[in-house]
């Protein structure tokens, strides 16, 4: 059953995906799972902020796993900093200005860094209209010319071509 | 003796292949087959002499030829025999002769089929493969020498050289190697870098072919049909290259995981994802000739992608726990990116409107416009991963701040873009080439739509609430059922029309259809693979403790209880290989005895651990749990880490499934069968199409 | 096989998606050569001019008073500096030697000595000092801005800087002794 494709279906189609993929990430944003939901041995609640943290000598080493004697001493100076009532931001912050921002999993976007969570979704967003464009230019052609001849040839065209290829392969 | 031979082999070798570059090349313009096959001889001589090489090396390192610098660094008295085998690509020097060997084991591969109907192709593939064989040669000749010496010089530094330079004396044979990294002497690590190299040097062939066909011309789908084997078994291997990784990683890291989001981890990744998509776009081509820009870019990027990987993790431009010691191989592989990139580029734009498209897209739900999108999906994961490993590099040499960019990013930017993917994988199944509605595809899709939404229902109320997991999980049972429902419904047709009984409709149904039903068992092979993926990731719980004799962990519904704790030294040919300490665990659940765990790490004598998990696996999950050596440990009291990972075997199993889906999908039909089955299938799709 | 019909004129790509295209692989190809180069590149070296340092001190390590030195205002000086780190085990060998070096020149007040601890925890940090009685001014480098400067690959290494700035000497690994360290001073103060 053939449908033109009008405008608006084409738009009523653009945002029910627009919405998914709305809703997919609205709920990615909110539900952060868990790293540890259990009851609290200290060893965890160390292990909770280490695990964000990267160790600043070994590289994309997070920190509760890092086996270095430095990192032993890191994660003792987080235990400290826990007894002593800091908060996690608090922590995270002094590890940050300590040793630079490399102990973090994500560079904080200020300045330069806000091109790396800004690009991709550009170029992602530019690759997908030029497609869009390139094919509403194939579409409105195509619809006025050949779409009624091609669609009976094509087929017949298709079986004879691969007639022709078993032909050749079993020469 | 040996190793000035082993050189002055690969020495000739790089020679006969820049002939056969020379020769290939010019006798394609003088339009000269003799000088053509005389170019392919020399091809067909690289292998030959790279083995003899490699077999000079081999012997080398299993010989302790301590004089050797190469087998210096990664052999040891106290290896046993195959592991200095294996210790071949256990280094720099080494994994360079291995890569030459590989490839030019393909080339020679690729120049031995009948090449009566596509002659023209035969000089540029030549070029293409000999001139990647003698770049890899190369490296190891002039850069990163296997058979090297060691000198010292004045200032008392190591020099490797063949011949003694001038001013140094020869350094006095060791008593003893560095010995191969601990972490690579485990099985999975074994095989995990030959896969990752057979991945690599696979693709070059359907990019030999594809340079092929923009120098000559030939751009229509013949230079897919050709390589059509060669790039399914290329993804095998790349394939199985990542799985291995990821399962070695799990076994022996001891961090819980099994893929960090590390550059190099990334840099592998990254041509998986340019030829997932060539794999499904050139079907479009041949189908319908369509997408020849996007195949060409594609397949280009994705040789692009495996040089340049290459060079990110041997050159010491990223430093990551993976990646190779700092060399001098930089410059010279930069060059050869250089002049890559600049001719693919040049040769793509120039071929620009030959690459027309045979017929347009009618649809935004057809076929090949679903397929369209599928390549920009792919597309716009490669561009996050890539822009993630190269933007610390832009980061430092702009601001000079270091930063790292981690898992959470990853995580975060490609999930919607893998789901957006698995979407697809139940929708374009489905779908028909040229005209589409959604009155049409909404009509095959929305039973299993429906299913897969009240399974998911389901899992609300009875396995968890949370939004990622739940949609993950809606997706995975929408392609499940809508893969297998194709399968249900064609093995019922075939039932009813030929008089089979299910299973031989179900085994002559895949037969006759190998690419499409092994590509289907592919794609469900890949959903249990997300199931583990998406268990691990959203529901891994783990908790740390230090454990006295008799204490007990309790993580979920398991209780661990710490038995004992051996330390002793391992000996291999009467000397210390490694020093083990083993814990004994109990391991119960709701207070049921399971099984007894040994968590253990060894230490070797270069003071390298490596932290082996006490595995319990079953289809529900691990649990994995660690004697944490990062803290001390003694008989009384010893840190433990438990991880309770839901699922996780699902994304073993599914790996497995997927070998025997590919394997389904590359089969060779047998000749007789062919035009039969080809002349069959033409009617079939041209009903149902 | 019959012609399709083509419903648009054959043409090439268009000339603004070259110049993206060429552009974005010119840029990918500096910023690699950029970044081989920095890899290949070790420590500073003798001759450099090194322009600006600050460092700001632990407490009780102060300098003329002040918690904060700044290498300019050290011109005129000999400048030694120290990267070290309480975790490094050869740190341990020279500690001492390095303690006795500033014990001869401190009196003069021609040289000054100057410890960055890299990477560390401040309890570890000044139990290191304490247990070899360091009392020359010592601080942490916050945030890797003087390592990344100075571009160290490990810990110890000390450089050397003359009164006018410019560094004279780089000293990889622990001193085995203080008549090398004296060797390597002298005769910069002649």
């Amino acid at each position: 059953m053939e449908l033109k494709l009008s405008n608006k279906n084409l738009r009523i189609t653009v945002f029910a995906l627009l919405a998914v993929a709305l809703a997919f990430f609205i709920a990615s944003q909110i539900y952060r799972p868990a790293l540890a939901q259990n009851p609290t041995p200290t060893d965890d609640e160390v292990n909770r902020i280490a695990h964000q943290l990267y160790c600043p000598v070994c590289e994309n080493t997070p920190l509760d796993v890092c086996p270095t004697e430095a990192c032993r001493q890191w994660r003792d100076l987080i235990r400290q900093q826990l007894s002593q009532g800091w908060t996690e931001d608090q922590i995270k912050q002094y590890f940050i200005s300590q040793y630079g921002v490399r102990v973090v999993g994500e560079p904080p976007a200020t300045g330069l860094n806000w091109l790396v969570y800004v690009l991709p979704p550009l170029v992602i967003l530019a690759g997908a209209f030029v497609l869009f464009r390139a094919f509403r230019a194939w579409t409105k052609s195509s619809k006025a010319s050949a779409a009624a001849e091609s669609e009976i040839e094509a087929p017949k065209d298709e079986y004879v071509a691969r007639l022709e290829e078993e032909l050749k392969k079993r020469k | 003796m040996l190793a000035e031979i082993g050189y002055g082999i690969l020495v000739v070798a790089f020679f006969v292949a820049l002939y056969s570059v020379g020769a290939a090349i010019y006798g394609e313009r003088k339009k000269s087959p003799a000088i053509v096959e005389s170019a392919r001889r020399a091809m067909l001589l690289l292998w030959p002499l790279i083995t003899l090489s490699a077999a000079c090396l081999i012997y080398l390192l299993v010989t302790n030829h301590f004089e050797v610098s190469f087998v210096y660094e990664v052999t040891s008295r106290s290896m046993p025999t195959y592991l200095k085998i294996t210790a071949w690509w256990g280094g720099q020097a080494g994994s360079l002769v291995f890569w030459s060997w590989l490839m030019s084991a393909f080339a020679s591969l690729v120049t031995l089929r009948k090449w009566d109907r596509d002659r023209e192709f035969l000089p540029w593939v030549i070029v293409v493969t000999s001139i990647t064989t003698a770049f890899f040669v190369g490296l190891a000749v002039f850069y990163e020498n296997p058979f090297a010496f060691m000198w010292f010089d004045k200032a008392g530094q190591v020099v490797k050289a063949m011949i003694q330079p001038i001013g140094t004396t020869p350094v006095p044979l060791p008593a003893d190697g560095n010995g191969l990294n601990p972490l690579l002497r485990h099985p999975g690590m074994i095989i995990h870098p030959p896969m990752l190299y057979l991945g690599f040097v696979s693709f070059v062939i359907p990019y030999a072919f594809a340079m092929a066909a923009l120098i000559t011309g030939r751009t229509d789908d013949r230079w897919i049909r050709i390589t059509r084997r060669w790039t399914l078994v290329a993804w095998l291997f790349l394939s199985a290259g990542l799985v291995l990784g990821s399962r070695w990683a799990y076994d022996v890291l001891g961090w819980g995981g099994f893929w960090g989001w590390d550059p190099v981890e990334i840099a592998a990744l990254m041509p998986w994802l340019t030829g997932t998509a060539f794999l499904h776009s050139v079907m479009i081509q041949e189908k319908r000739g369509m997408l020849k820009h996007w195949n060409m870019i594609l397949i280009i990027l994705t040789y692009a992608l495996v040089i340049f990987g290459t060079f990110l993790t041997r050159s010491g431009v990223l430093s990551s726990v993976h990646a190779f010691a700092q060399s001098a191989i930089g410059p010279a592989f930069f060059a050869f990116i250089g002049v890559t990139f600049i001719t693919s580029i040049a040769l793509v734009i120039y071929r620009w409107p030959e690459l027309r498209g045979e017929t347009e897209m009618k649809s935004m739900l057809s076929r090949e416009a679903l397929f369209l999108l599928n390549n920009l999906l792919f597309m716009s994961v490669l561009v996050v991963c890539f822009w993630g490993v190269i933007f610390p590099l832009i980061s430092e040499l702009v601001t000079g701040q270091k930063i790292t960019v981690g898992p959470p990013f990853y995580l975060r930017a490609t999930g919607p873009l893998f789901a957006g993917l698995m979407l697809l994988m139940g929708i374009a199944p489905l779908s028909a080439w040229g005209h589409s509605t959604f009155k049409t595809l909404g009509r095959a899709l929305w039973k299993s739509a429906v299913v897969a939404l009240v399974i998911t229902v389901v899992l609300f109320f009875t396995y968890t609430q949370n939004a990622i997991a739940l949609t993950g999980f809606f997706l995975i049972a929408f392609v499940l059922l809508v893969t297998l429902v194709e399968f249900w419904r064609a093995t019922l047709a075939r039932m009813k029309t030929q008089n089979e009984n299910f299973f031989v409709a179900l085994w002559t149904l895949v037969g006759r259809n190998r690419r499409r039903y092994g590509g289907y068992v592919i794609h469900v092979s890949m959903m249990l693979m997300a199931i583990g993926i998406l268990g691990i990731n959203v529901f891994q719980v783990d908790t740390q403790q230090s454990l006295s004799h008799g204490q007990s962990i309790k993580l979920g519904d398991y209780t661990l209880t710490f038995n004992d704790l051996k330390q002793f030294p391992n000996m291999v040919n009467g000397q210390e290989e490694r020093y083990v300490n083993r814990a004994e665990i109990s391991l119960s659940e709701n207070g049921k005895f399971l099984t007894v765990l040994y968590p253990r790490y060894d230490v070797y004598p270069d003071g390298q651990p490596m932290t082996i998990p006490g595995l319990y696996s079953t289809l529900k999950g691990d649990v994995y749990v660690i004697l944490v050596n990062w803290e001390s440990s003694s008989a009384n009291l010893a840190p433990f880490k438990v991880f309770i990972n839901p699922l996780i075997n699902w994304l073993w199993i599914g790996s497995i499934l997927f070998i025997f889906g590919i394997l389904i999908a590359a089969w060779p039909e047998r000749e007789a069968e062919l035009v039969t089955a080809r002349t069959r299938r033409v009617h079939q799709t041209s009903a149902a199409d | 096989m019959t012609e399709i019909k083509e419903t648009a004129p054959r043409r090439g790509v268009p000339i603004w998606a070259q110049i993206i295209v060429w552009t974005l692989l010119v840029a990918l190809l500096v910023l690699v050569a950029i970044g081989l180069n920095r890899a290949q590149q070790g420590q500073v070296q003798k001759g450099d001019k090194i322009n600006q340092l600050t460092l700001t001190l632990f407490s009780g390590y102060e300098y003329n008073g002040a918690n904060q030195v700044k290498l300019s205002d050290l011109s005129g000086k000999v400048v030694v500096v120290n990267f070290w780190a309480s975790w490094c085990k050869p740190c341990e060998q020279e500690a001492a030697d390095l303690e006795k070096a500033w014990e001869l020149y401190k009196g003069d007040g021609k040289v000054v000595f100057i410890g960055v601890d890299y990477v560390d925890t401040e309890p570890e940090a000044r139990a290191y000092l304490k247990k070899f009685g360091i009392s020359f001014s010592n601080g942490p480098d916050l945030g890797t801005k003087i390592s990344q400067m100075f571009r160290i690959k490990g810990v110890p290494e000390t450089y050397f800087i003359d009164q006018k700035g410019v560094l004279q000497y780089v000293q990889i690994g622990p001193f085995t002794s203080v008549a090398d360290i004296q060797s390597i001073i002298d005769p910069l103060l002649k």
